[in-house]
């Protein structure tokens, strides 16, 4: 990727810091007074990655715009952990409305903003999998293609999980959800549902797509930057493992995006204008099973009957690794 | 940026709280806390340094060059010697196997060894006079870490060498190539500019008379002397033993050897001698050995060296009879518990010297007629923790007594000794040495070290090593020790990599500033072990929460 490649300083790229580095060299988030704008006491469950990405995203934009930053949020996790009234969490100007119109009230601040000649201010909206993919894709949609200069963000958890965990359509084939019982012969969410979200975003030709996890915190810092110093719309989608929802330990959080990323299964990409600029490779090559085998949502692919689901998930993992060269193969 | 525990300043117009208000801290079941585990290196480290301390500063460069030498010699007073002859367990225990190739510690320990002599840094000033006198008997390595670390306690010390020079086995059985002598004086003499006496050619030949003038004895006179086994030889055979030809070598009178020469034995002086051999002319340098290379008890390296030198080694054979320029040779065999033993079946072999490396005994006359201490298995026994012999006063360490014989746990051992002595003279018990939790690769996360692998020493052309006593590795430049000092993963020792502090979803961990660490905020940490999991170097534990 073309994110900022550390020196051999003990640790590489992929620790936050280290205190061998130049100020200048170190992410945003290894600094004592970073932005913090999601701050502490919010009631995010034990090892919630969508806490953690929206601190990262949001510090990122924060010091891009010079703290010249307002948030729409959709309705979501995301909302629902981080202001419980009459308490806030968050420390930029932030606005919820409701669950399907985050981009729409985005653009609309946008729009307001350039009314009054404050070019200078920069909106964000951010919502999860279910506010983006299902409920707001209509208003998603929309801002892309008027390409609204707004950056909006997607943390996809990969289902409804503040209401109990049900499916959306962007839960994983095969994932047990409250919704997707693992019964009958087709366990969990059926094979060949739901939608990526990337590639919506990309078939908008907007200015800049990107995907990324919270596994590698320069690659996502890299690419809030490089969405705040383009104008028009933008799409950052994070995948953001949610130890209720997946049925996993909270301390593997960042171990099961890693392994979604080593794997194939998480592409984690880069387009301009509907082209494919970049590509994360796979640096250590992971089984599918090192990201399946941890989540309860897909303990049936390891019992009797299991065995074509997982060969399923291993050639999803292949078509990614040949449709975007994550093993650099052809580069 | 805003202050970080700030509150929201702006937002709706009636002024929401802020989350700070809610402590999520109680949902916690178990928390994390910050631990400090001894690495593999320095546990495997028979003299006991602070490898991880020392390679840490290292890694800070030039600012941190001096800090490390520091850190280094408050163990071991000999860095610029050990960086070249010792056979770094360290290394072989290093968790960074896991990942690439092991940390060359040894490296930059020589490193930092030849940086101090280059440029002339002092060892620490002694503590205070505390009026009492040592005398340690014998001048190797464990003797004169022994003087150092009791002269470092404040006590005045006065070593006596037999010899006409001070180094023991450094000295006389080390060949210079592996040890140049220019070294081994400069680091000794730097002891001596603490105000350690080295007395040479003064044999010490009454113990009576050493307690009767010393508060204290430490002896640590070696084990100099070449063990022998009974060979049938004829009148005109040449057979000489390996460790006095080292002497002799090593005090500039090299013997004639000849054009082939057999050494008989297995060991480290085995390789030192048939290398030295062919430095010295001999075209054929053959190793006889019994066993097999598995059981061979030299180290590999020491092995590889010599056969990269053009030495041979015969395996499974026994040397049952010397004539004249011949000898005779008998196959061998390992039965079931690998014991060698005989075939029946002969060849010959031309060599005009044979010369004998089966094991060196220590060397015992000063304590003939001494009843009160206990020599057992050709060594002095000695109390485990306090090395002191069965008469009150005596303590012993190095060669001479039970354990491992090799320099670094000489070292070791005679900064043990050290210990004991000045407990001793204060009335003191001295407690067990401290059993210590290790950083086992287990707890590691290595995604977060980028491959690297070892800066090798450059060493010297085979052709050119055999023509002389020159020094065969090379030693690492300043920007390459660097390099290879950040290769350390830090086991088991937070180094600073912010992975807690970035990856916290509650931002419930505080960075203190540099080498200050960081602080975990209990009133806002839910517990998730995310920090722990992350943690590169495993120096955080997650322990149940008793409320």
């Amino acid at each position: 990727m073309t994110t900022v490649h550390i020196p051999f300083l003990q640790t590489g790229t992929l620790a936050v810091g280290g205190r061998l580095l130049d100020d200048a060299e170190r992410s945003v988030q290894s600094h004592a007074d970073r932005p913090a704008s999601l701050t502490k006491g919010h009631r995010a469950c034990q090892g919630c990655a969508e806490a953690l990405a929206a601190r990262w995203v949001m510090d990122t934009a924060v010091e891009a715009s010079d703290g010249k930053l307002v948030v729409a949020n959709a309705t979501g996790c995301l909302e629902v952990f981080s202001t419980l009234y009459p308490e806030s969490a968050w420390k930029p100007p932030w606005i919820h409305s409701l669950f399907a119109n985050a981009a729409a009230v985005a653009t609309g601040i946008a729009a307001s903003l350039h009314a009054q000649g404050r070019d200078d201010v920069r909106v964000l909206a951010q919502g999860g999998d279910g506010g983006t993919v299902d409920i707001g894709l209509a208003a998603v949609s929309g801002m892309f293609e008027r390409n609204d200069d707004v950056l909006y963000v997607c943390y996809d958890n990969q289902g409804y999980m503040n209401t109990g965990v049900q499916r959306s359509s962007a839960t994983p084939a095969s994932a047990r959800t409250a919704t997707t019982p693992a019964v009958g012969r087709t366990p969990g969410q059926a094979f060949g549902q739901g939608k990526s979200m990337v590639k919506i975003a990309m078939a908008h030709e907007i200015p800049y797509v990107a995907s990324a996890t919270v596994a590698d915190l320069r690659d996502l810092e890299h690419k809030v930057r490089t969405a705040m110093s383009i104008r028009g719309a933008r799409y950052l989608h994070v995948l953001v493992p949610c130890p209720v929802g997946w049925g996993s330990s909270s301390s593997q959080s960042i171990a099961l995006s890693r392994a979604a990323v080593q794997s194939g299964i998480f592409p984690v990409v880069e387009a301009r204008a509907g082209e494919l600029t970049d590509v994360q490779r796979i640096r250590e090559r992971a089984d599918v099973e090192e990201y399946l085998r941890p989540q309860a949502r897909f303990a049936h692919l390891f019992k009797p009957g299991g065995e074509d689901a997982l060969e399923r998930w291993r050639a999803l993992a292949e078509a990614n690794i040949r449709r975007y060269d994550l093993l650099g193969e052809r580069s | 940026m805003t202050s970080h525990d700030a509150p929201p300043t702006l937002g709706l117009s009636t002024g929401p709280a802020t989350s700070l208000a809610y402590h999520t801290g109680t949902w916690r079941t178990e928390r994390p806390v910050y631990v400090e585990l001894a690495p593999p290196c320095s546990l495997a480290c028979p003299s006991g340094e602070d490898i991880r301390g020392w390679l840490g500063s290292t890694q800070e460069g030039e600012a941190g060059f001096e800090a490390a030498w520091r850190r280094l010699v408050a163990a071991n007073p000999f860095p610029a010697i050990m960086g070249r002859i010792c056979y770094h367990p360290c290394q072989t225990s290093c968790n960074r196997t896991d990942v690439d190739e092991e940390v060359g510690i040894n490296a930059v320990e020589r490193f930092l060894g030849d940086t101090a002599l280059e440029r002339g840094w002092a060892l620490p000033a002694p503590a205070a006079s505390s009026g009492r006198t040592v005398l340690v008997v014998g001048s190797g390595p464990a003797g004169l870490s022994a003087a150092y670390h009791l002269r470092q306690l404040g006590h005045a010390v006065v070593v006596r060498e037999a010899a006409a020079e001070p180094g023991g086995m450094m000295r006389y059985g080390i060949p210079a190539y592996r040890l140049p002598r220019d070294v081994l004086a400069a680091e000794i003499r730097r002891i001596e500019d603490t105000g350690v006496t080295i007395e040479c050619s003064t044999p010490v030949t009454s113990l009576d008379e050493a307690q009767a003038e010393f508060d204290a004895v430490v002896l640590t006179v070696g084990a100099g002397v070449a063990h022998h086994v009974d060979i049938p030889a004829g009148a005109a055979s040449k057979i000489v033993d390996a460790i006095d030809v080292l002497r002799d070598v090593a005090s500039g009178h090299a013997p004639l050897l000849g054009r082939r020469v057999a050494v008989y034995g297995g060991g480290n002086t085995a390789m030192d001698a048939a290398r030295t051999a062919r430095r010295l002319g001999a075209q054929e340098a053959v190793v006889v050995y019994r066993r097999t290379r598995e059981q061979m008890p030299a180290h590999p390296t020491e092995l590889e060296d010599a056969v990269g030198e053009g030495v041979r080694v015969q395996w499974l054979s026994t040397i049952s009879q010397v004539e004249g320029p011949t000898i005779t040779i008998e196959k061998m065999e390992l039965d079931e518990d690998g014991r060698p033993h005989g075939t029946g079946e002969f060849e010959e072999l031309d060599a005009d010297t044979v010369m004998l490396a089966v094991g060196q005994d220590a060397d015992l006359t000063l304590l003939e007629g001494v009843g009160d201490v206990t020599v057992a298995d050709g060594v002095v026994q000695v109390d485990p923790t306090t090395l002191m012999t069965g008469r009150d006063g005596v303590f012993a360490a190095g060669d001479v007594s039970p354990g491992s014989r090799t320099a670094t746990y000489a070292i070791g051992r005679g900064a043990r000794a050290a210990k004991a002595v000045d407990a001793w003279l204060a009335s003191r018990v001295l407690p067990a040495e401290p059993v210590q939790r290790e950083a086992t690769a287990e707890r590691l996360q290595p995604w977060y070290y980028s491959d690297a692998p070892k800066q090798h020493r450059a060493e010297l052309e085979a052709a050119r090593r055999v023509t002389g006593f020159e020094e065969v590795l090379s030693g690492l430049d300043a920007e390459h020790a660097v390099f290879e000092a950040r290769r350390c993963m830090s086991c088991g020792s937070c180094f600073e990599c912010d992975n807690c502090f970035g990856m916290c979803p509650d931002d419930a961990i505080k960075k203190l500033g540099p080498g200050m660490r960081y602080e975990i905020d209990y009133d806002y940490c839910k517990g998730c072990g995310i920090c722990a999991e992350e943690c590169p170097c495993g120096a955080i534990d997650m322990i149940p929460e008793v409320r």
